[in-house]
């Protein structure tokens, strides 16, 4: 035997994983607000940049599921840390986006350090109730801060400021903004599942045994990649706080958490742009269905139904079967 | 195209700024339990719009509702359709001071007129009222200062208090505390929805207090109500709150509830006679009996009128609305009517005590008067 | 703190425990079988409550609509089974969670578009209407006594069922080696059809069981899985006498939790303080207890693999 057996990275072509079908899925969101402008749709911009922002964790909470085989049921306990940090920081009187940022990524990097090295002690269906327990616990955490709003929540009145800029304020430069980081998320996420790294966390989920006789401690590898979950769903709170101008407990709830693992899910998990067609899909979806009807779950509850029972892979995944490119 | 055409038609009919409708776009909870409530603000509210004939001030009126599902996030998209898609002249809403808590902004931010038919929490009506914003209902803690005023009028010496652990409830504990100088044996915090009282009910039987201030909106009220009867307290301790025993309850409390006290602006059985006008057209077409959320959308309806009506249909005029909304010049199902600095209302406090009626229902009706021309505690903080 | 509320909280503990357990009680049985998460358990208990309502509207009598609700729930569980879940057996536990959140949002909607979202009333029946004088100013109602004792018998009849007959035996068999139990020749697929049925009875039996006590609402169920959950992975998934045990712990340590961490919390720091925190603190005891067994001993209390 001679020579390195080279692992070859997950095929990039295709709806799945494909980089030009995410680069064109971007460039069709850049576009969007001058075609809003210009049909006078300007309202859908809102919804779109409730997807984008949901997109960004849900992208992370896929290191976490489709890379890394652990699922968590508490990953929108980060999504209202990264809120609340960014709305008590505003509330007394920190505005600049770069500090506000710092505490963000510091305090959701801590909880998931603490609350990780905990829980991937686990496996399973005990990695996923205790996710949520901690995601409940965090919840109990906010709901009862009665200075800052407790239950009810707390308005923005002060919204950030990137070097005295109001780039993250208004309607465009928030767009955009929010924009710019799904697409540094993504680029960053899917360099590291085709990393050593990724490859090590995959190749844990599909047999922890074997990585661990290799050497590799499988361990530290995913608690790193839960850190790293952590933060981006801490920033993804952040931009939460920004474009809804106010903070509540209800994002940390555990139907939230269920909220992200059904994008993740039904994108197509573990591929590189799953986890954004599914946050559109769902905040898309929701949006059309209650319009037209108050009752819009005796739809949508069925929907997902069929979809986890005859697709495989996803809504990616069946548009690939369905192009023939798997 | 579609530009043209639009350009077109702004082009023929701007030459007056008369509006060709006034759109409302109503905000309440239709999802899980507390849905009760919301479907009380639109039947209201959907009432007083056809007893005007389906205008506003003379103007054709179109209503669209929004499902807030008690969820922030979920209104404030919705509340943005509103605003941005629907272009509404009003937004009237929401049932709980959190999801008018994350609506607030956008709205008045917008320019907006934003009227709650019952959510009045203390920020707004003290240090971030706006001009925008009006009341048709009160400021969360007045209710519960009618009562610990009468408490501590009554005499009571102990008082054992129970609220749900969130905002409202603890402006309520506050209120309550505000008014009342007696000895507070226990103050308790349950979680939000709640259900089985067993624990609490055995803490107030042994603490010797001989009446019981309680906030359990909702499904908590059916449930506390009916346990706390069952274990024989109805008798033993006077029975103090807001919104645990009304319409929206009643229906399923029934007996276990007779005697409770509860106290409000308004009771079904209000000796006025469009009070009585409204309640017999309310039980005709619905089949219940309206509670003050329907009364206070009614009234919502009634103050719209006025206003648009006031400024002659141009809604261009912002500060004009506003001047005509702040008069109040309609007659309210309460009787007496004006609005404060902070736009939240000047009227009288009852205290109401559950009864039944001839044909067997169940309602609040009018025990005494506690406050005439009351004003909210806040409203020294608004700086309007 | 007296020593008669002491008592009465632990009664009340052990209430709330007992009920816990009913609905533990189906649920680890499917998952300890089946390996399969339903969470639409939850709503199941709901539309058991919804039943007995609906069923006492028709009858008038308490016990009649109780017998009608059970079985009314099984055979919807069974439907559920036939067209959806038993698809899921093989899948992964993100689908079936998937799957199983999309019936939840599907029965909540569809309760409330047949009945209305209003909060419904069942009334316990007469011979179980009344109280018991337990103290001077207290009365316990009949009911719950009533629902103890029933809680306990069951506990007693499943235990007896799973240790003691074949079908038992073979539920036992199936929840650790299913492959063998099928090359034996057992129809593997019939028996988690059976326990599926079963799983559903216990919940919707809990849920109308539940009904007089809790009134009846969408969303009922929705919180009360979650508290479910914590208690089959404390005691142990597929065991019916650690969903007993876990069941009993939970209950008493939420009960007697609520009641006294805010005083507690009085003695350490400020009056206001003990207030805001005291009830946050509360509501997490339960994850907390969860959260450590998870550390120490993740297979939890009477893991299924060395009894039932």
């Amino acid at each position: 035997m001679t020579g390195v057996v080279q692992i070859r990275p997950v095929s990039e072509r295709g709806i799945s994983n494909g980089i030009w079908f995410g680069i064109l899925l971007f460039a069709l969101l850049a576009l969007s607000p001058t075609l809003a402008q210009w049909t006078g749709e300007t309202y859908l911009l809102t919804l779109i940049m409730k997807a984008m922002i949901l997109a960004t964790a849900a992208l992370s909470l896929d290191l976490l599921i489709g890379r890394g085989g652990m699922v968590s049921f508490g990953h929108a306990a980060f999504l209202g840390l990264g809120a609340y940090v960014t709305g008590i920081a505003l509330t007394e009187g920190i505005s600049d986006v770069i500090t506000i940022l710092a505490m963000v990524i510091a305090t959701s990097g801590l909880f998931a350090l603490i609350t990780g090295a905990i829980s991937i002690r686990t496996s399973g269906v005990h990695f996923i109730m205790i996710t949520l327990a901690f995601g409940q616990m965090l919840f109990f955490t906010f709901s009862s801060l009665s200075k800052y709003g407790g239950d009810d929540g707390i308005s923005l009145w002060d919204l950030p400021e990137l070097f005295g800029t109001r780039v993250f304020q208004s309607g465009h430069g928030l767009y955009y903004s929010i924009l710019i980081i799904l697409i540094l998320t993504w680029v960053f996420l899917g360099r590291l599942a085709d990393s050593r790294f990724g490859r090590v966390l995959r190749a844990a989920k599909e047999n922890e045994l074997r990585v661990a006789t290799m050497g590799y401690r499988v361990y530290h590898y995913r608690l790193i990649a839960y850190v790293i979950a952590g933060m981006i769903a801490g920033v993804a709170g952040f931009l939460f706080a920004c474009q809804a101008e106010f903070v509540s407990p209800a994002t940390a709830t555990w139907p939230r958490s269920g909220d992200l693992i059904i994008m993740v899910v039904i994108g197509g998990m573990g591929t590189r742009n799953g986890a954004v067609l599914g946050a559109l899909f769902l905040v898309l979806t929701e949006e059309i269905l209650s319009s037209y009807t108050r009752d819009w779950r005796l739809i949508f509850g069925p929907m997902l139904v069929l979809i986890v029972l005859f697709t495989k892979g996803g809504l990616t995944g069946f548009l690939d079967l369905a192009l023939g490119r798997k | 195209m579609k530009k043209v055409v639009t350009a077109l038609s702004a082009l023929l009919f701007s030459t007056a700024a008369y509006a060709q409708e006034i759109k409302v776009g109503l905000m309440v909870t239709l999802s899980g339990p507390p849905a009760v409530l919301g479907r009380q603000v639109e039947d209201g509210f959907k009432l007083g719009l056809e007893t005007l004939g389906g205008k506003l001030g003379g103007v054709d009126a179109t209503l669209i509702v929004a499902d807030t599902e008690l969820k922030p996030d979920v209104a404030l998209t919705r509340v943005k359709g509103l605003l941005e898609r629907d272009k509404v002249d009003f937004v009237v809403g929401t049932v709980f001071s959190n999801v008018l808590a994350a609506i607030f902004k956008p709205v008045v931010q917008s320019e907006t007129f934003l009227i709650s038919p019952n959510a009045g929490p203390s920020t707004i009506a003290g240090e971030n009222c706006n001009p925008f914003f009006f009341s048709t209902s009160y400021q969360n803690n007045q209710n519960f200062e009618v009562l610990g005023h009468y408490a501590q009028e009554q005499g009571f010496e102990n008082v054992f208090m129970m609220v749900p652990n969130y905002q409202a409830g603890r402006d309520a504990a506050a209120g309550f505390k505000s008014n009342y100088t007696g000895n507070v044996v226990e103050e308790l915090y349950t979680p939000l929805g709640h259900k089985d009282f067993s624990a609490e009910i055995a803490q107030m039987a042994t603490s010797g207090a001989d009446a019981l201030f309680t906030f359990m909106p909702g499904g908590m009220g059916v449930n506390f109500v009916k346990q706390y009867h069952a274990a024989g307290l109805a008798d033993k301790m006077t029975f103090l709150s807001a919104f645990t025993v009304d319409e929206a309850t009643l229906p399923a409390q029934k007996e276990a509830a007779l005697g409770f006290f509860g106290a409000t602006t308004w009771a079904p059985n209000l000796d006025l006679p469009q009070s009585k006008a409204f309640v017999a057209a309310f039980e005709a077409k619905y089949g219940y009996i309206p509670g003050g959320f329907a009364m206070q959308a009614y009234d919502a309806v009634l103050l719209i009128d006025s206003a648009v009506r006031a400024v002659g249909g141009d809604m261009s005029d912002k500060a004009a609305v506003q001047a005509a909304l702040e008069a109040a010049d309609f007659e309210s199902l309460r009787g007496k009517f004006s609005y404060n600095n902070n736009h939240f209302p000047i009227q009288d406090f009852y205290l109401l005590k559950v009864a039944q009626r001839e044909d067997g229902k169940f309602q609040t009706e009018i025990a005494e008067k506690v406050f005439e021309d009351y004003s909210d505690s806040f409203a020294a903080e608004c700086k309007m | 703190m007296s020593m008669t509320l002491l008592l009465i909280q632990i009664l009340n503990g052990l209430q709330y425990g007992i009920l816990l357990f009913l609905i533990a009680a189906g649920l680890t049985l499917i998952f300890g079988v089946m390996g399969f998460i339903n969470l639409a358990h939850g709503v199941q208990y709901m539309i058991g409550a919804y039943l007995i309502f609906m069923y006492h509207q028709l009858t008038g009598s308490f016990f009649i609509s109780l017998a009608l609700a059970a079985a009314t729930a099984m055979v919807l569980g069974l439907i559920l089974e036939y067209l959806i879940f038993r698809h899921l057996y093989d899948r992964d536990h993100l689908d079936q969670v998937l799957a199983t959140f999309g019936v939840i949002l599907f029965m909540n909607e569809a309760v409330k578009v047949i009945w209305g979202p209003a909060t419904l009333i069942v009334p316990p029946p007469d011979i179980l209407a009344g109280s018991f004088q337990l103290t001077e100013g207290l009365l316990y109602p009949t009911y719950r006594i009533a629902l103890i004792g029933v809680g306990i018998a069951v506990a007693i009849g499943l235990y007896l069922l799973v240790t003691k007959t074949r079908i038992g035996m073979l539920v036992r068999a199936g929840a650790t080696h299913p492959e063998i139990v099928s090359a034996l020749g057992i129809n593997i697929r019939g028996l988690f059809t059976i326990v599926f049925g079963f799983g559903a009875m216990l919940a919707g039996f809990s849920g109308a069981m539940a009904a007089p006590i809790f009134s009846v609402e969408p969303g009922m169920g929705d919180n009360l899985l979650i508290v479910t959950f914590v208690v089959i992975i404390i005691g142990g998934v597929g065991s019916i006498r650690g969903a007993f045990v876990a069941a009993i712990m939970v209950g008493l340590i939420d009960t007697l939790g609520r009641s006294f961490a805010t005083n507690l919390l009085k003695l350490v720091v400020d009056p206001s303080a003990a207030n805001q925190i005291g009830p946050a603190l509360a509501s997490m005891l339960i994850y907390v207890l969860m959260a450590a067994i998870l550390f120490f001993r993740p297979e939890g209390l009477f893991p299924a693999t060395k009894s039932a």
